[in-house]
């Protein structure tokens, strides 16, 4: 049943007189608040169709606060409030009827108008009727596309009188869609034809839906007009597979910027140091639980709290990163077997300790506004803004670890002591302290991918575990000690991950993965880009 | 000197035989087996302490057949095959008269041979993938018929879904459940072309390209849902995904099994607002039994933001099913037990009665239920009564002739109803 179908049913129960909930039929908005708090799932669909009718200004506030979960009547008089939640805990109760803000009443005393999924996608069908002369654009152009899905629910007069007024290109567009399918629908093949060049370089799912049972009608489309519906849809086969192709590009390089994140500190204290660091995964965590108390700490500033989080991540996972070097890896030197067992030891006792201080269950880590939502390049191809982001986030980091390295002092240090250590230390550089900030730096960069982490995944004891194997997979496939290698190796998994995904599912493609880096490594177990001259010593 | 040595050392092994003899007969032991490390810590820490509280209230009340219940906690640390040693270490040596424990259908699996090579009593508090029926388990969590079945119902009569997503983490639970939900479909007229079947690792955090795909093949213009026995940890990145790709519940709705109030507490509830749940229990039902029991779990836990859950809720109802069987006996000995266990009935915590079946399945009303916002989950459908849970799936071939039933004559968990004789399946 569609929805029209179905408005068109309840329109009926309600007019029939067998049907207790005529009341659906309301002589002024008061009368329909009145009715609210005696609705349930069943008949709330009618008594809010029966609003919709209703000329009045406050039907389309009550009905975004409906979808919104925010209308409560008490318990007492049934009266009917808006309860909106403040960002401070507290709440402002709003009488529906004249919008005043009740002072005296407190949350417990209301009970909820409950709401359901069906409830709120009626909602959205009698808002789209609304919103079409809103005067936000946005609202209505999301109005104008859920008109998509169902043409003849606007009269071609309505549309046309749309059309007239509307000034936003974007509304505009899609309106002219409306009309061209209006104008498809129509049983005559001159004015399908005509509807079909319009429609012809569009994107809309709705529009190809229409298109594609078109196709199958041999009744109401000729075959000169089927023909014609045939090359129009593979027109826009051809240009979707074309964007489904820049999706898994984005989706491949996304996933490659938090491997990036994930491996470039470890290619610090690897590549350059030469330690195994089976904590590593823990510094990220440690990072992620410092998003995690920030949060609590700034629960005003959540907006901002990503961006204060990651220095402060940075200083909590680099200053133990260094702790643990001085009093561990220092005495492990050379010893890679032992160093392996230390800090996997060491990554035990971070997990126990994190299970001991915050609980063994996930913790809540909020996405800011700005990290949330999608660009909406065209109907079938947006990218999501939190891994846009990241991919920005994370060269941004590299690029900078880069320079870092390169025109530092204590860049020229790290890599001093990496090619001899020695010499450097023949040329008066500590190295012990050396050592220990560069590992410090290696941990405290990890710290920073656990910031980025929180917004991705949960944020819980395990969360380490789970990215240290890719970590060192994508080090070692880049070659050690090389951090362009480490940049280019990242980038080549998630992309060749993300498109063996679609062919083989989720597990094979990382198994397909596995088994390549092993032929990869048995051939040039140097990796991607390893390193020449006297360096490698 | 060494004679001395010997006899010192075997005097004293054999005082403390005698003491820890002594001491079993003052006391009921009662073993629990739930991982507090590792990765399933998160979920069945919880258990453990609703055990110890169970156990609590019981010694208030006065023990057990006169005798006080001494818990015995071990910690199997996630680890699958420490299920079976520490099982072993319960019933051998500490002796302990009934175990609940396990969580993951693969622990379950690893404790299996070994509970019945030594007769032991286990109660598995946790919704399952079916097709076992052991005499030393007592499953007091849904079978798919009392889960997945329903919300699949739900969705085909109630949303009106004629696409169907079926995600899950690649372990036995989802591979068996989603292969009884296929089997169920294609039953209702779901043709192959309408049915999507994908598996992700255990903790997959990189949803884009299967959420991206969902939403493809969901843009036909038929109703899809999406079925997810996607496991606990996986969860929260994929609703993250749908969010941010602009699915709402309202375009594809997505019921989960593994989605409870518990795991509810440790997400951004934001992106699952709407989307749907179908467990046995929701701490938002509202019954006497319930608001006491969220009351005193509260006190115990001495943490007033905890919630309740639906394993939870299984646990109380197996500890009273045991507590009143071995009443009804007058014994804690496994075999009377373990009769006296089959008819038992105990009231639901949301109102109803629960009830053992032969097949060692409880009777349990199913609800559906939608997010909200404070992580609570709030009813929008139920079944009109009970069901009964059914240890072997009608929908698959290779189980659709067995059935099991433990009261004598047949006493059998994989009876075969066209060959008539127990097929010793597992």
């Amino acid at each position: 049943m569609t929805l029209i179908q179905r408005l068109i049913f309840l329109m009926l129960l309600t007019v029939g007189l067998t049907w207790p909930l005529k009341a659906a039929e309301f002589e002024n908005f008061e009368a329909a608040i009145a009715a609210l708090p005696q609705a349930d799932f069943k008949s709330l669909p009618e008594l809010l169709a029966g609003i919709a009718e209703l000329d009045d200004q406050r039907v389309s506030s009550l009905f975004v606060h409906i979808s919104q979960g925010e209308v409560y009547f008490q318990k007492s008089d049934k009266r009917v409030f808006y309860v909106l939640d403040q960002a401070d805990g507290s709440a402002r109760i709003i009488d529906a009827l004249n919008g005043e803000v009740s002072q005296d009443i407190e949350k417990k005393q209301l009970s909820k108008v409950k709401t359901n999924n069906r409830i709120r996608s009626d909602i959205t069908q009698l808002q789209a009727q609304l919103n079409l002369n809103h005067p936000d654009p946005n609202i209505r152009l999301t109005a104008a596309r859920e008109m998509l899905a169902d043409v003849s629910r606007i009269s071609d007069k309505r549309l046309a009188d749309r059309q007239n007024k509307e000034s936003d290109g974007d509304v505009a567009d899609i309106l002219s869609l409306i009309a061209a399918l209006k104008q498809f629908s129509k049983d005559d093949a001159v004015s399908q034809l005509s509807a079909l060049t319009q429609l012809d370089s569009t994107l809309e799912p709705d529009v190809s839906q229409v298109l594609a049972a078109a196709s199958q009608d041999a009744e109401h489309y000729s075959a000169e007009v089927q023909t014609k519906i045939k090359a129009t849809l593979a027109n826009i086969e051809s240009q979707r597979n074309l964007y489904s192709y820049a999706e898994n590009i984005f989706f491949g390089l996304s996933l490659g910027s938090v491997l990036l994140l994930a491996a470039i500190g470890l290619a610090i204290t690897f590549g350059v140091m030469g330690v195994i660091n089976m904590a590593h995964g823990e510094m990220m965590m440690l990072g992620a639980y410092t998003t995690y108390v920030i949060q609590q700490w700034f629960p005003n500033l959540i907006e901002y709290s990503l961006l204060i989080a990651v220095p402060a991540a940075f200083l909590v996972s680099g200053s133990v990163g260094v702790i643990i070097e001085r009093s561990i890896i220092q005495f492990l030197k050379g010893r890679p077997l032992e160093t392996l067992l230390a800090t996997f030891g060491v990554s035990l006792i971070l997990q126990q300790l994190v299970r001991t201080v915050f609980s063994p269950l996930n913790r809540q880590v909020i996405a800011p506004e700005w990290m949330s939502g999608s660009w909406q390049i065209n109907p079938v191809f947006s990218v999501t803004f939190n891994r846009l982001y990241i991919i920005l986030f994370s060269l941004a980091v590299f690029f900078m670890l880069l320079i870092f390295l390169k025109k530092s002092a204590l860049g020229l240090h790290v890599r001093a002591v990496a090619q001899n250590r020695d010499m450097a230390r023949a040329l008066s550089i500590r190295s012990n302290w050396v050592d220990a900030a560069t590992f410090g730096l290696g941990s405290g960069i990890a710290g920073i991918a656990g910031v980025v982490l929180s917004q991705l995944t949960n944020v819980g004891p395990n969360l380490g575990q789970a990215y240290i194997i890719d970590s060192f997979l994508v080090v070692v496939f880049g070659g050690v000690g090389n951090l362009w290698g480490t940049l280019v190796s990242a980038m080549t998994l998630g992309v060749l991950n993300k498109f063996l995904e679609p062919l083989t599912g989720p597990v094979m493609a990382s198994i397909i993965v596995l088994v390549g880096l092993v032929f990869f490594i048995q051939k040039r177990p140097m990796g991607l880009f390893p390193q020449k001259g006297r360096a490698v010593e | 000197m060494k004679l001395r040595n010997l006899i010192i050392s075997g005097s004293i092994i054999a005082s403390s035989f005698l003491a820890s003899v002594a001491l079993a007969e003052d006391t009921i032991k009662v073993g629990v087996l739930h991982s507090l490390s590792g990765t399933m810590a998160i979920s069945e820490t919880t258990l453990k302490d609703t055990v110890l509280m169970m156990i609590e209230e019981q010694n208030k009340m006065g023990g057990l057949l006169g005798k006080k219940l001494e818990a015995v906690v071990v910690d199997p640390a996630s680890n699958w095959p420490l299920f079976a040693e520490k099982t072993r270490e319960l019933l051998a040596k500490e002796k302990v008269d009934v175990i609940f424990g396990c969580w993951t259908s693969v622990s379950r699996k690893s404790v299996l041979p070994v509970i019945e090579e030594l007769n032991g009593l286990m109660f598995y508090p946790v919704q399952y993938e079916g097709e076992e029926s052991s005499k030393n388990v007592f499953y007091t969590g849904a079978a798919p018929n009392q889960q997945a079945i329903p919300a699949v119902d739900y969705l085909m009569n109630e949303i009106g879904a004629k696409r169907w997503v079926l995600l899950g983490t690649d372990y036995v639970y989802p591979r068996t459940t989603n292969k009884i939900l296929e089997a169920y479909l294609k039953s209702k007229g779901v043709k192959d072309k309408d049915i999507m079947i994908n598996y992700t690792p255990f903790g997959h955090s990189d949803w884009q390209g299967i959420v991206s795909d969902v939403k493809k093949f969901g843009s036909t213009g038929m109703k899809t849902a999406v079925v997810s026995t996607v496991n606990g940890d996986a969860n929260i990145p994929f609703y993250k995904e749908l969010g941010n790709q602009g699915i709402s519940a309202q375009d594809i709705p997505v019921v989960a099994f593994s989605v409870g109030e518990e795991e509810l507490s440790g997400f951004d509830t934001k992106p699952l607002v709407g989307h749907l749940a179908a467990w046995n229990y929701f701490q938002s039902i509202e019954s006497e039994a319930n608001s006491e029991f969220i009351a005193k779990w509260k006190k115990y836990i001495k943490d007033d933001k905890r919630v309740t859950n639906d394993p939870m809720e299984a646990t109380y109802i197996g500890f009273k099913m045991w507590a009143k069987a071995v009443e009804k006996v007058g014994t804690t000995d496994v075999n009377a037990v373990e009769q006296a266990m089959i008819g038992v009935t105990v009231p639901n915590l949301t109102g109803g009665i629960a009830v053992m079946n032969p097949n060692h399945h409880l009777s349990k009303p199913v609800f559906i239920g939608e997010i909200q916002d404070d992580g609570q989950v709030e009813v929008v459908w139920q079944t009109a009564d009970t069901v009964i849970g059914d240890a072997w799936s009608d929908f698959l071939p290779s189980s659709k002739n067995l059935m099991s039933d433990w009261t004598p004559p047949m006493s059998c968990g994989n009876y075969d109803v066209t060959s008539g004789k127990c097929s010793g399946k597992m």
